[in-house]
C-alpha cells in the first residue's frame, strides 16, 4: 500500500473515531494510543526495520516526560520548548550510548538497553529533591489550549489532547514511512538481513543502527512528553522496565516490521487493559495467554499476519 | 573491619540467589538458546508453594519437596507449549514470549494463592551467628551451602554423566547430536525441569530472609540474567561469579557508597563489562563464518 | 599494474594456518580461478580480500593502493564487490529493494532528508530503481522483481547476489562459487556472463567447484591446497601440472580436468 493510501487511513479513523465515543473519557484513551504509538514507532524503526533490539526505550520515554516536568520549574522554559529540550537530550545521550551498546549483538544487546533504561528509571526515582521520588511530580499546562480559546476556538481538556496526540501520531507515522522506503531505511533494513552483505555494499553498518537507535529515541522522548503534558503529572513509572517491555510488545505484536502493524499493536496494547479490566483478577493471566500465543501462532505480528492471511484467501 | 564482613555476609547471601537464577538461565539457554525471563517466577514459585503447603499444615521440608516438584512440572509445562512451538523464533519473539510467560504465571499466583506477602521459619532458627565481629544468619548459610552444593552437582552432572554430556552435546550442536541418537526433545524437558527446581529451590531457601509475593520475579529475572550475562551467557562458572559478583557489589554499594543506587552500581559495572568485553567475562568470541 | 595484488596472504585460525602466504594479480578484464579442495582455504581468502577477516600476514592491494584489513564498506568505494558462498541475502526485502541496496553509495543522502521524504530522495531512488531493475533483467530476474527476495529458488538467489554486487559499480567482482547448486542451463547462463563481465574491463576473481566451467572461461588459475598455493598458470598448463593432479585431485580430478578434452 502506497505512504499516502496509508496515512489517509490512519488520518480518517483518527478523525471518525470520535464519532463512536460514548464520553468524553474515551478521548484520553484515544490519546493515551496516539501517545503509545509515538513511542511503538521509533521501536518500528529501531526493530522493525534495523533488527536491533531495546529493553529500555522507556528510558528515553523518561527523559522526554522528565524534561516537560523539570525544565519549565526550574528554568522558566515553556513547556513545548522543553519537549524539544528533551527530544534533543534523548538524541544526544543515544548517541552518545549508542555507539558501544550497539556492537552488542541479541541477548547482550537486550541486557545492556536493559541496563540503560533501569539507570534513567532509579535516577527518577532516587533524586527525590528535584523529581519528588516515586510519587511523581506535577507538570505545567501546555497553554496551547488557552491560546485556542482565546482565538475562539474552545475544546474539552480531552478533545485537545486527543487532536495533538493524533497529529503528533501522523507526523510520526509519515516520517516512519518516509524512511521505511528511504535510502537509510532500505540500509536499515538491509542490515538487518544480513550484516556482512550490507558491508559489502559499503553500508557502514555502525552508522546506520546508531541512526536508527537515535531516531528511536527522539520518538520514544516525544512520546514521554506528550504524555506528561497530557496528564500534567508524571510518575517514574513512564522510565520503567515495564513500559519498555510494553511498548516492545506492542511494536512486535502489532507487527514490527510494519508502521501500520506497530500502530496496530499500540492499539490493542492500549485497549486490552481496558477491556480486561471487566476480567478483574484475570487480567494478568489473559494478557500473558495473548503474548505467548500471538508469538508462536504469529511470529511476524498481528496486523502482517491477518494481511496475509487476507491476500492468500482473495487469491 | 567487622562492618566490611558484615556487607560481604549479606552480599553472600543475595549474590548466591542470583547465582541460582543464573545458573538456572543458563542450563537453559544452554540447551536452546533461549534466555528465559520467566526464571524469577520459579523463585517465586518455590516460596509461594512452600509457604502455602506449610500454612496448610505440611512440614517444611514436605513443603518444600513439593514446592520443587510442582515447579519443574511448571518448567516442563512452560517448554511444551511456549518455548517448544517457537522453536527457531527471533530473539525479540522469545523475550516476548518469556516476558509473556512470566506475566501469565504472576497472575495465575495471584489467583491460585494471593496478593500478600508471606514468610515461613527459617530452617534453623533466626539466632544470628557471630563471625569475627560480624553477624551471620542461619538462614544465610542454608543459602550460600545451597547455591555452592547446586553448583557443584551442576558440575559433576555434567562432567561425570552421560545425561550430563547429552545435554551438553545438544547444546553445541542440536543436529549432531540427533544423529548419534541423542533424545534433544527429552534433553529439552530436562532442562526446563532441572531450572525451574533450582529456581524453586533458591525461593525455598531465601524466602525466610527476603519474603516472598506473587510478583518478587521479575526482579530476581533482571539480576540473574544480569549475573549470567556478567559471567558470559551459557558459562555454569560465569553464573556462579557473576551472581555472587553482582550481590557482593550490590551490598558494598548499598554499605558505602548509597542504599539508593545499590541497583544502579550493578547495571553500571554490567555496562562496563560489556562495552570492554561483549561476550562477558568468562564467553567466548566466536568467528562469523559467511 | 594489476587492479587487485595478493601479496604473502596468510592467517591462523587457534594455530592452524587456514591460508599460508599466497600471493597472485588479476589484472581488469581478466577471470582468476581459485580452485583447491575442500578446506584449502579458499572462501577465507576471500573473507581476508574482501576485508571480512584481518588477515594475519601479507598485503593486498587495490588499484595500487594498499588496502589490507580495510573493512568491507570502505572496500565498496574503492570499487570491490563479492557473492558469498552460502548465500546473505535480504530475504524479508523484494528482490528489486536487493538490488537497489546494492547502489546505496550511489543513492545515500542526508538522513534529514530521508526522514522528511524531499524531491531529492525520490530523484536518488528513482535513478537507484532503474539500475536495479536494468541489473536484474540483466541476470533474468525483472519478471520477479516484486516478489519477496525469500521465495526465490536457491539458483535465482546466486543470480541476485551477482545482480546486488554488479549495483556497488564495481572494478573487481569476487565471486565465490556462483554456480554451486544451479542446473546446466543456469551454470551456462552464468558462464556466459562472467565472460561478458570481464568482455566490459571487470577483474573477475572466481572460487568455483564446477571444473568444467573453470577451464572454460578462466584466464589465469590459482591452485591452493592445505591453505598453500601450489600452482597456478593458465587453465590448460595447470590441468596438466603432475604436482596438482597428484598431490590434490587425484584420479577423479583427473578426469574433471580433462572432461573438457
Amino acid at each position: 500500500m502506497s505512504k499516502w493510501i496509508q496515512l489517509a487511513i490512519l488520518a480518517a479513523l483518527i478523525a471518525i473515531l470520535p464519532v463512536f465515543f460514548p464520553s468524553g473519557y474515551y478521548y484520553r484513551i484515544g490519546a493515551l494510543v496516539f501517545v503509545n504509538g509515538i513511542a511503538v514507532l521509533g521501536l518500528v524503526i529501531l526493530i522493525g526495520f534495523a533488527g536491533q533490539i531495546s529493553l529500555g526505550h522507556a528510558g528515553f520515554a523518561g527523559i522526554g516526560a522528565y524534561a516537560c516536568a523539570l525544565a519549565p520549574e526550574q528554568f522558566g522554559l515553556h513547556p513545548a520548548l522543553a519537549l524539544l529540550l528533551g527530544a534533543v537530550l534523548s538524541a544526544g545521550i543515544a548517541a552518545l550510548i549508542g555507539r558501544p551498546i550497539l556492537r552488542l549483538k541479541g541477548y547482550y544487546l537486550a541486557v545492556a538497553t536493559l541496563g540503560f533504561g533501569i539507570l534513567v528509571a532509579m535516577t527518577i526515582q532516587n533524586e527525590r529533591a528535584l523529581t519528588g521520588g516515586p510519587d511523581g511530580m506535577a507538570v505545567e499546562e501546555l497553554g496551547l489550549r488557552d491560546l485556542l480559546r482565546d482565538l475562539g476556538w474552545r475544546v474539552s481538556g480531552g478533545e485537545f489532547w486527543y487532536g495533538v496526540c493524533g497529529i503528533a501520531l501522523l507526523i510520526g507515522a509519515w516520517i516512519a514511512l518516509n524512511l521505511r522506503d528511504s535510502p537509510t531505511g532500505r540500509a536499515m533494513r538491509a542490515l538487518h538481513g544480513s550484516e556482512i552483505a550490507s558491508r559489502t555494499l559499503g553500508i557502514d553498518v555502525a552508522r546506520q543502527k546508531l541512526v536508527a537507535f537515535v531516531i528511536s529515541a527522539v520518538f520514544a522522548s516525544v512520546s514521554g512528553s506528550l504524555l506528561a503534558l497530557q496528564n500534567r503529572y508524571i510518575t517514574p513509572d513512564v522510565a520503567g522496565f515495564m513500559h519498555s517491555i510494553e511498548l516492545v510488545t506492542m511494536a512486535v505484536l502489532g507487527g514490527a516490521g510494519s508502521v501500520m502493524g506497530g500502530i496496530f499493536g499500540a492499539a490493542i496494547l492500549t485497549l486490552l487493559p481496558q477491556v480486561l479490566t471487566v476480567l478483574a483478577d484475570y487480567e494478568q493471566v489473559v494478557l500473558g495467554v495473548i503474548m505467548v500465543t500471538v508469538m508462536i501462532f504469529m511470529p511476524q505480528g498481528l496486523l502482517p499476519s491477518i494481511a496475509r492471511r487476507l491476500r492468500r484467501t482473495r487469491k | 573491619m567487622d562492618a566490611f564482613l558484615q556487607f560481604v555476609f549479606s552480599g553472600l547471601t543475595v549474590g548466591a540467589v542470583y547465582a541460582l537464577v543464573a545458573l538456572g538461565f543458563t542450563i537453559i539457554y544452554n540447551a536452546s538458546d533461549v534466555v528465559n525471563f520467566a526464571q524469577g517466577e520459579f523463585v517465586m514459585l518455590g516460596g509461594m508453594i512452600t509457604w502455602f503447603a506449610h500454612d496448610a499444615g505440611l512440614p517444611l521440608w514436605a513443603a518444600a519437596l513439593i514446592a520443587i516438584a510442582l515447579t519443574s512440572l511448571v518448567g516442563v509445562a512452560l517448554n511444551k507449549l511456549a518455548i517448544e512451538p517457537a522453536r527457531g523464533a527471533p530473539v525479540i519473539s522469545i523475550i516476548i514470549i518469556t516476558i509473556g510467560a512470566s506475566i501469565l504465571i504472576q497472575g495465575a499466583a495471584q489467583l491460585v494463592f494471593d496478593k500478600q506477602i508471606h514468610r515461613y521459619p527459617a530452617f534453623s532458627g533466626d539466632a544470628p551467628i557471630e563471625v569475627m565481629g560480624a553477624t551471620i544468619l542461619p538462614q544465610s548459610i542454608w543459602v550460600i551451602l545451597g547455591a555452592l552444593a547446586v553448583f557443584v552437582a551442576l558440575w559433576l552432572f555434567f562432567t561425570r554423566t552421560l545425561m550430563g554430556k547429552a545435554v551438553l552435546a545438544t547444546a553445541n550442536n542440536r543436529l549432531a547430536a540427533q544423529l548419534v541418537g541423542i533424545d534433544t526433545g527429552g534433553i529439552m524437558t530436562l532442562s526446563f525441569a532441572l531450572s525451574a527446581a533450582i529456581g524453586a529451590l533458591a525461593g525455598v531457601l531465601v524466602t525466610p530472609i527476603t519474603l516472598v509475593s506473587y510478583d518478587v520475579g521479575v526482579a530476581l529475572a533482571l539480576k540473574g540474567f544480569a549475573g549470567a550475562m556478567l559471567g558470559g551467557m551459557g558459562n555454569p562458572k560465569g553464573a556462579l561469579v557473576g551472581g555472587l559478583v553482582l550481590g557482593l557489589l550490590e551490598a558494598l554499594t548499598a554499605g558505602y557508597l548509597s542504599s539508593q543506587y545499590k541497583d544502579a552500581v550493578a547495571f553500571i559495572v554490567i555496562l562496563g563489562v560489556l562495552f570492554v568485553m561483549p561476550q562477558g567475562l568468562f564467553g567466548k568470541t566466536a568467528a562469523e563464518r559467511v | 599494474m594489476s587492479l587487485l595484488d595478493v601479496s604473502g596472504l596468510g592467517i591462523t585460525f587457534g594455530g592452524l594456518k587456514a591460508v599460508d602466504d599466497v600471493s597472485f594479480a588479476v589484472p581488469a578484464g581478466e577471470i582468476v580461478s581459485v580452485i583447491g579442495p575442500n578446506g584449502a582455504g579458499k572462501t577465507t581468502l576471500f573473507n581476508m580480500i574482501s576485508g571480512v577477516y584481518l588477515p594475519g600476514r601479507g598485503t593486498v592491494h587495490l588499484n595500487g593502493v594498499e588496502v589490507t584489513g580495510q573493512t568491507p564498506d570502505k572496500l565498496a568505494p574503492m570499487g570491490l564487490a563479492r557473492t558469498f558462498q552460502n548465500l546473505q541475502i535480504f530475504h524479508e526485502m523484494s528482490v528489486l529493494d536487493n538490488a537497489v541496496a546494492g547502489f546505496h553509495l550511489r543513492e545515500r543522502g542526508s538522513v534529514w532528508a530521508d526522514l522528511l521524504g524531499l524531491p531529492s530522495v525520490r530523484r536518488r531512488a528513482t535513478f537507484a530503481r532503474d539500475g536495479a531493475m536494468k541489473l536484474l533483467e540483466r541476470v533474468r530476474l525483472g519478471d520477479l522483481a516484486e516478489e519477496e527476495a525469500g521465495n526465490l529458488s536457491y539458483g535465482q538467489l546466486k543470480r541476485l547476489e551477482i545482480a546486488r554486487a554488479l549495483a556497488v559499480d564495481p572494478k573487481i567482482l569476487l565471486l565465490d562459487e556462483p554456480a554451486a547448486g544451479c542446473n546446466a542451463v543456469e551454470t551456462e547462463e552464468i558462464d556466459a556472463l562472467i565472460a561478458e563481465l570481464a568482455g566490459e574491463g571487470i577483474a573477475i576473481l572466481l572460487v568455483e567447484h564446477d571444473m568444467k566451467l573453470v577451464m572454460k572461461i578462466s584466464n589465469h588459475v590459482v591452485v591452493l591446497d592445505q591453505g598453500r598455493k601450489i600452482a597456478e598458470g593458465p587453465p590448460e598448463q595447470v590441468s596438466q601440472n603432475p604436482e596438482v593432479i597428484a598431490a590434490y585431485l587425484g584420479a577423479d580430478g583427473e578426469e574433471a580436468l580433462h572432461a573438457e578434452g
